[in-house]
């Protein structure tokens, strides 16, 4: 695998997660995403960083500001990998909820 | 859009997590476990041999689309009702050999439940070996690609 060692624990925080669909829709400044959220502005940055760390996100300097994009090549290959086995398991347990809501209601 | 069901898998390690909320009370949740009638229905195969208790082990085997027989099996190392279940699983017709399994049931509330399951291969490498096999679509479909790897 030639995927960063911390790509998936970077996905695996709810808050980065919450960061990575606020870029994906729009290229956005340090702070106008960290107004975004409750978290301190250096909790926001420290996951920036580990973001821009695994390329899921990209920096660009623009004036005294720093602009970052999401890298959706980067997030593609991530799903692409993990997607189909998730999808096997989205697919079995979907098949377990309706095995046993038709079995609850056979029981009443 | 929180998805259902999450897989955890952080790179160089040799194990994954999974986890799942239903729309299940715990009681039912852990019964799709426990009944050999249910777990043919939602898994799609047909249970062989199913002694839940510890030191007790289980047997399935599902028949593919091309009429491939796929046995698989493990051992049960404990089995808490509405609370827990550790176990080993092989698939008997690959060269993976068995993983270990620890199942968690929790209530969300009375209606909700949520399965965490932590699986541990035997390397990192048949771990990313099982996640990057191109699973499709099922128990089904994943047999036949597994099959054709393997007669390859």
């Amino acid at each position: 695998m030639n995927l960063r060692r911390d790509v998936f624990q970077a996905i695996a925080d709810p808050t980065r997660r919450a960061i990575l669909l606020l870029v994906a829709s729009q290229s956005m400044t340090a702070g106008a995403i960290a107004a975004n959220f409750d978290t301190a502005r250096p909790t926001v940055s420290k996951h920036l960083q580990i973001l821009t760390e695994c390329e899921l996100l990209e920096q660009e300097q623009n004036g005294r500001e720093i602009v970052y994009h999401f890298n959706a090549k980067k997030m593609k290959a991530v799903a692409d990998f993990i997607e189909p086995f998730r999808n096997l398991w989205e697919d079995r347990f979907n098949k377990l909820e309706a095995v046993m809501k038709k079995y609850k209601s056979s029981k009443k | 859009m929180e998805r259902k069901t999450q897989i955890h898998a952080v790179d160089g390690k040799q194990e994954i997590r999974i986890t799942r909320e239903f729309d299940l009370p715990l009681t039912l949740l852990f019964k799709a476990y426990e009944e050999a009638a249910l777990i043919e229905q939602w898994m799609g195969t047909t249970v062989i041999k199913l002694d839940n208790k510890r030191h007790g082990s289980y047997q399935f085997e599902t028949t593919d689309p091309v009429g491939n027989k796929h046995p698989f099996s493990g051992t049960i190392h404990a089995f808490n009702p509405n609370h827990s279940i550790i176990r080993t699983f092989e698939m008997e017709n690959s060269s993976f050999g068995p993983q270990l399994e620890f199942l968690e049931f929790e209530a969300i509330d009375e209606d909700r439940s949520r399965l965490s399951m932590h699986v541990l291969y035997r390397s990192v490498e048949v771990r990313d070996e099982i996640l990057q096999l191109p699973f499709a679509q099922g128990i089904n479909m994943a047999h036949n690609r597994l099959q054709k790897i393997f007669n390859r």
